[in-house]
Parts: structure tokens; sequence; C-alpha cells
């Protein structure tokens, strides 16, 4: 077994500074004193945005003992992106992706590849890296060219070596950074998409790479935002509101000041407590919750959600929705039809809970603060805790750690905030991690919605027209990719019951659910399969081939055939995100209990050209699975602000007793562009539980 | 478990962690999840709920998996205590952990240790179990990157 700290620190870590700057950073990355810098510089704010025609040395560093080391905002937050930016880097600079160390989410070494979500990862960081590093690839040839007095064009990258075509002699990158002036080079030179490594000659990307920290992860070394540790650190609690907009009119500190080693304080509503261990902040905080007095206002409830809803809408004017998708006249569409049918769904919220709690640390010195946090967003996340501090970004140092677990949930930087101002108080860091409880009821939800929609069919069984309105739970994946012929699209947004925001494919899974049920509710009343009627209605290529290819490996006839009273079977499809899915479901249902059990999956997911094949199929089985959660089972209820089902005894998530035979099916399309994939493999499972 | 004052714990328990002798003190962490944690520094055990609802927590106690959030300090007194950090041995990963890498069978990884602990455990008693004896077992642990049926693959894996 190798050392699982040294790895965990090569590949997940940043120095232990409060501030430093990148320029400095870099210097010391050329000394090879990485891990034990401790700069004071007050530089740390300084950000390279991640544009085109930024210098590559912003991107990447080469080491005199040939190390490279790769810089990006993005974070790995389970999905994957640490093993595949580390590849790709490896493919582009022909290194072992040993070699390759990335850092990553740290506001003050990183440039901004902006927020980790909406899969943009693959489509848009990926190329950056590649073409920098294509581009770095490009100048190290031009050195040792430069250094043989040769022609770069006899020269070849390989092994982390310059090797010469014909004369067979080398020399490696770190030999080249020793002999100086790649810097210099780096910092002169943009990044170079012609140089990138076409598809048919990639020898580590398109392979299965096992995730890199797995080792790390299984030996308990791995560093998660909870586990930071700092010197003297102190642990916060905050005092929560009894329920959703409640205001503090009252509070009394004393009660935990008198506790020895424990602050208090109050900022408007916010109020907290750090103590020398979690137990003391809980018993603190729970003496000053004795003392408070809160405002409370009427709340809406869970029971009147879609009353609420279609009751508040916010658009203007005339609550008309956006109109989203508009082809040919809809009453034309209608007056043709030789029937109409018409159906609404409905959305509930839904929780993310990743299974690490929002969490931070945070440190000051000399008006400098440095956070340790568990978001998706570290930039966006420092320009909050600017505004939520009163200090200049400059003064702020944001570093994510790998994080257990985001599904789009972990967008903001509660936990950093309030930590920040805890630690300024304490004038010690301090560390904050939320309660289960905490994380269900005051992050924020999937947002719930309706969906109005009605469709006209044709004698022959065709689409003539189709009437769709969203009622705020927003647009993705809500434009029709069937062929029909009138269509009007509109979506509607409404006032928020409770905390809302993004989710895992944003609200792809609620659109595709009501519109891959509706096309079953077509094709039934068309007396027409399923399969059959969508693809009568599909001429988008990439879209049939998923179809096909899950309808055959799925053996869609023969279990249509066999399916009785009990046991049924369902397709959906969709695209979303530049990616395309199909999914069949076979599923029990036992209608005396009520009972519905995921018998067999078959999805077939294609993304373009395959990065990483392992990790894809991870994330593809990962979203069926937790899809099935959200069509089954989970449902956050309230009443009057507060959470009612705040725990997982009570919000029922998918478990090992639930899991379906699942058949993946990863479709590579090397001709084409990488899209992302970690979120459009869970928008099909839903609609296709529900059709079976 | 909730927070209440510290009068009716003992000051200090002697224990054994992952072969180590070790003391806690129960006043200032009531349970062995935040002794583990916070006073002894060893982070690998992970949070979860601390509600006994996810399993994220497990260790083993005399080689029995429990929730290390709801098993007060004072009630480890002279207990032999193992975490992730004490699994392998003699400079070799355990069947599972090495199962675990060579099925891919994480994400984010934050359950793991609770899922590896809990297995480990189960493998102790019936070294070879079938699928549904590791579904039975291991249905109290939580993975929200729902990684379920790999997990199932490394622990048979570990078990052949």
């Amino acid at each position: 077994m190798s050392d699982p700290g040294k790895g965990a620190e090569s590949r997940n870590a940043s120095p232990s500074a409060v501030t430093i700057s990148r320029r400095q950073f870099t210097r010391l990355l050329g000394a090879g004193i990485l891990m034990t810098v401790t700069g004071t510089d007050t530089d740390a704010g300084q950000t390279t945005q991640a544009r085109a025609g930024s210098p590559i040395s912003d991107r990447l560093h080469v080491s005199v003992d040939g190390t490279i080391t790769i810089m990006t905002g993005k974070v790995d937050i389970g999905q994957g992106s640490r093993t595949e930016l580390t590849l790709v880097a490896a493919e582009e600079l022909k290194v072992d992706i040993a070699g390759v160390r990335l850092i990553m989410g740290d506001t003050a070494l990183c440039p901004d590849d902006g927020s980790t979500g909406s899969s943009l990862t693959t489509p848009r960081t990926v190329p950056r890296v590649r073409s920098a590093c294509a581009a770095a690839r490009q100048i190290l040839i031009k050195m040792a060219a430069k250094h043989w007095g040769c022609d770069p064009g006899l020269l070849k990258a390989r092994d982390s070596t310059v090797v010469h075509a014909t004369d067979g002699q080398s020399i490696s990158y770190g030999e080249l950074a020793r002999i100086g002036g790649v810097d210099e080079a780096m910092e002169h030179a943009g990044e170079d998409d012609n140089a990138v490594t076409p598809v048919a000659e990639w020898t580590v990307m398109g392979h299965p790479v096992r995730r890199l920290t797995s080792e790390e992860i299984v030996t308990g070394a791995q560093v998660f935002p909870s586990d930071i540790r700092r010197p003297d650190m102190q642990y916060g609690k905050v005092l929560n509101p009894p329920a959703y907009g409640a205001k503090l009119e009252v509070i009394d500190l004393h009660p935990a000041k008198e506790m020895a080693g424990v602050t208090a304080m109050r900022d408007g509503n916010f109020a907290g407590v750090t103590a020398p261990t979690s137990h003391l902040a809980e018993l603190a905080v729970n003496r000053i919750a004795k003392t408070a007095k809160w405002e409370t206002f009427a709340q809406p409830s869970s029971s009147e959600l879609f009353t609420y809803i279609r009751e508040h809408v916010l658009d203007r004017p005339a609550k008309q929705g956006k109109v989203v998708q508009k082809t040919g006249t809809l009453q034309a569409g209608l007056d043709n039809a030789a029937q109409v049918l018409r159906e609404s769904y409905t959305l509930a919220h839904i929780q993310h809970a990743p299974m690490e709690p929002r969490a931070a640390v945070a440190e000051w010195s000399n008006g400098n603060v440095t956070v340790w946090a568990g978001t998706a967003d570290p930039f966006p996340v420092r320009r909050t805790l600017s505004e939520e501090l009163g200090i200049p970004e400059e003064r702020i140092r944001v570093i994510v750690p790998d994080t257990g677990g985001h599904f789009c949930g972990k967008h903001t930087g509660e936990a950093a905030i309030q930590a920040a101002k805890l630690a300024r108080v304490a004038r010690k860091p301090v560390h904050i991690r939320w309660t289960r409880e905490e994380e269900f009821t005051w992050a924020y939800f999937r947002k719930a919605g309706i969906i109005d929609v009605r469709a006209g069919l044709d004698a022959s069984g065709q689409i003539t027209a189709w009437d769709w309105t969203t009622w705020h739970s927003g647009n993705s994946a809500i434009t029709v990719p069937y062929d029909i012929p009138n269509i009007f699209v509109q979506s509607k947004t409404c006032r928020a019951p409770v905390r809302e925001g993004s989710y895992r494919a944003v609200a792809a899974p609620a659109n595709l659910f009501a519109r891959e049920s509706f096309m079953d509710e077509l094709a039934h009343a068309a007396k027409t399969d399923p399969i059959e009627f969508r693809l009568r209605h599909i001429s988008n290529e990439r879209l049939r081939a998923v179809v096909d290819t899950a309808a055959q490996r799925f053996g869609w006839d023969k279990a249509r055939r066999n399916a009785a009273d009990k046991r049924g079977v369902g397709i959906a499809c969709g695209t979303e995100k530049g990616s395309y899915v199909a999914t069949c479901a076979e599923v029990d249902v036992d209608r005396e209990q009520g009972e519905i059990r995921v018998v067999r999956v078959c999805e077939a997911f294609e993304c373009g050209a395959i990065i990483n094949p392992a990790n894809l199929k991870i994330q593809v089985e990962g979203c069926i699975v937790m899809g099935m959660g959200g069509a089954l089972w989970e449902e956050i209820r309230f009443d009057n602000g507060r959470i009612l089902n705040a725990g997982f005894d009570r919000y029922r998530v998918p478990r090992f007793s639930d899991l379906p035979e699942l058949d993946v099916v990863l479709m590579d399309r090397p001709d084409l562009p990488s899209t992302g994939a970690g979120e459009t493999p869970i928008i099909t499972i839903a609609p296709a539980i529900a059709n079976a | 478990m909730t927070a209440q004052e510290p009068a009716m714990e003992p000051e200090v328990v002697d224990l054994t962690v992952n072969g180590q002798p070790r003391q806690a003190h129960p006043r200032l962490y009531p349970t062995l999840l935040q002794a583990l944690r916070e006073e002894l520094g060893l982070t690998g055990t992970k949070y979860g709920c601390g509600e006994g609802l996810c399993g994220t927590c497990t260790v083993l106690i005399d080689g029995n998996a429990v929730r290390s959030c709801q098993t007060p300090t004072r009630q480890v007194a002279g207990k032999k205590i193992t975490t992730i950090e004490g699994l392998a041995g003699n400079g070799r990963l355990h069947a599972l952990q090495q199962a675990f890498i060579d099925e891919d069978a994480m994400q984010c990884g934050y359950c793991s240790p609770g899922m590896i602990m809990n297995a480990a455990a189960l493998l102790r008693k019936n070294p070879h179990p079938n699928r549904d004896q590791i579904v039975e077992k291991m249905n109290g642990n939580i993975c929200r990157c729902n990684n379920y049926n790999r997990i199932i693959a490394a622990i048979q894996k570990a078990a052949e």
C-alpha cells in the first residue's frame, strides 16, 4: 500500500497558506516545495478569468522534477471531474496520469472556470485544459529543438520527454524546466486549439480510468470540507429560526458567553456561538435559543402547494408566461385533430440530501480570511463572502476540498458565510457543519411545479398540435424534440413557496416526466406501441439511435408481450445539454399493498466522444437509481414555514433493497464533441417507471 | 443524540482505537463520533445524519458494526474500536478496501468508510454472504450517489 496521506496531498490539497499569490505559488512549484509553503501575501484575491487569450501559465506549470501541475476553478464533488481533467492533461502533455497534479477550486491559485454545474466541465473546461496543455507541449518541443539546434518538426513528445525522431536522443520535461525559460515561455503563450490530439490518436482519453482518489477514500485519508482541522479550531453553531421568514426580535447572548471558551454573536437575523467542541457549541446555542423571541409570518403549506403556485404567477403583463417554443398555429393544429387529449402533472419539492451536509472552516489572519468550503462555486461564494463580510474579494480565499455530494444542491455558501462571521468574532478558526435536519430544512429544494398539456391526434395517429404550460418548475428540456407541426410552449414563473434552487438536470426531470408520460397517453389513444409512436415523431438521428438501442437491449417487444396485470414495461427518451438518453423499465406493481418495485432498467446514453467510459458508466448508473427516488418516494412536506420530514426516516431515498437490475449502454460517438453526462441520464427514469 | 448538560458523564474513559491505547472525555465529546473526530482527530469516520438512520458513521466495537453517532462515549470504556483508518493491516489494504477500488464503488466517497466498516462486520460473521444477505445487512447505509450496485459487487468480490 502506498502512503495514502501523501497521495491525498498530491491530488487533493492546496498549500496551507492563508493567502498566496498565483505568481508566488508557481515560483514555489518550481522550487518543489508546494506542500509546505506558508505565505503571507495579501494579493490572494487576484483572479484570472479563464478567458481565451489568457497565458497558459495561469493553467499549468512544469516543475523541475517533471511534475505537471494543472489549475482549475472547477471542483470535484463526486462527479469525477478530478479524474477527467487529470487524464485529459496527461493525454495532451503525453505524460503518465500519475505525473499530473490537479489543484481544484482554490480562488487564490486557479483560474475562474465558472460554476461547477450545468454539465459544463466536459464541454467547456475540458477543451480549455486540453488546449493549454497542447500549447505547453508545443513549447516544450520548441525548447528542446532550440537546445539541440534542430528543426522542431523532427521532435515528438512522449512519456514526459521530448524525443528526436531520427537520432533517438531525448530530453525530459524536468531537464527542460531546469535549463530554464519554460515558465517565461508559458507566460507569453496562449491556448492552442489546433495542437490538441485528435480522437483517433487518443491513448489515455477514451479509455477507462478509475477514480484517482479511491485509495484515499477507502482508507479514510481524504480530507472532505467537514474534515478540515486547523490549530485551535473552534466549533460553530448557528441559531436557526423556528420557521421560514422568521425575524429575530430579541436575544440574550449572556447565557452562552458565561460558558468557558464560548463566544456568541448577533448580526441582525444571524446569531451563533463558537466553542472548543461541537457538543459545547450545541449546549451554548440551546441556551441562547431559550432567550430568543422571533416574529413569524404566515407561510404556505405543501398541502395547498399547487393551488398556491397557480395563484401566485409573477409574470407581467397579464400573467402570461414566457413563450419558449412556437411553431405553426396551435388552433389550426387543434382544428385538424380527430381527438384532443389533455392532462396535468404536478411535481413536488425534493431535496438533494448529499451525504456530506454543508460544511466550512474559516480562518482570519491580518484582515484576510481563508475559507475551506463544500460548494460547487468557489468564485461566486467568494463574491458573496465579500458582500456579507464587507471586505474586498482580494482579502478572501476560498478553497474547495473534494466534497461529499452536490447534485446541484451546493451552488451556495451558507456554511462559509456563517463560519467566516463567527471566526471574525472568535478570533480563531471556526468549523461549521450543518446537521442533517439543517440540510433538509435550510438548503434549497428542487422547484415544485405544475405542467398542463394538451395535444391533438389526427386519424392516422400523428400529433397535430402541442399546447404546453409549465407553471414555475422551470425550462430545462421544455422544448419538444418531436416532429409536430403546431407547437406552443410557455413557462410561467411563480412566487416560491419555500427556498428553491437548482437540481440535477434542473427542471428537465420534471418536464420529461410530464412530456413522456403524456406521450404514452397519446400512443394509447393512437392504439400504437409507445416506441413506434415516438419514432414516428422523431427525425433526429441521435435520439432515434438511443431509443432503438435501449429497446433492442431491453428486449422491448418480448417484455411488452409478457407484461401482465402486475408487471409493466415503460419507455422514455429525451435530449438535454447536448446528450441523448432513452430508458426502458420493467416494473412490478402490487396494487393491494400500493407498492411499486422497479425490476429491471436498461438505459442507452450518448454524449458524443466518451472521455472516460469508466466514470461515465458510474454516472449513468447513479442517475438511474437517484431518479427512482424522485419518481417513487421523495417529496418534501411543509406546513406554515416548517419542514415536516427533515430526516432520513421521514424522507425516503433509494436504498440497497430498491436496486433494480441495471443495464447501461454507452454509445460512443468519436465524431462528435463531448458533452456533459452528470445530469442528462437522470431525466428519463421517472417517466419510464410511470409509463410501465 | 440531543445534547445534555455534562453532569452525569465520567470525566475520562480508556479505550483502544485501532490497536492503540487512547483516552476520551465524554463530557466534552459525549458521542463516540465526536470523540473520534474531534478529540482523537480520526476524521475518516463521517457524520451523515446524527440519528442512526444512514450508516455513514459506522465503526467496529469489538468487531461489531455500530453507529458511532448513537454510541455514548462513556459506554466504550475498555472496548476495542476499529475505524476506517485502522482497517488496513501490515501495510496491506483490507480485502474490502481493495475491492471498493477495483470495482470503482464510489463517487463522492463520503459514505464509503461507513459502507466498508459495516461490510467488514458482515464478512467477519459471514465470510461468504449471498446477495440477499448483503442487501439485508447494508440496507441501513445510504449512498446518495447511488452506487449500490457497485458496493454490492465490491463486497461480493472481497468475499471471494
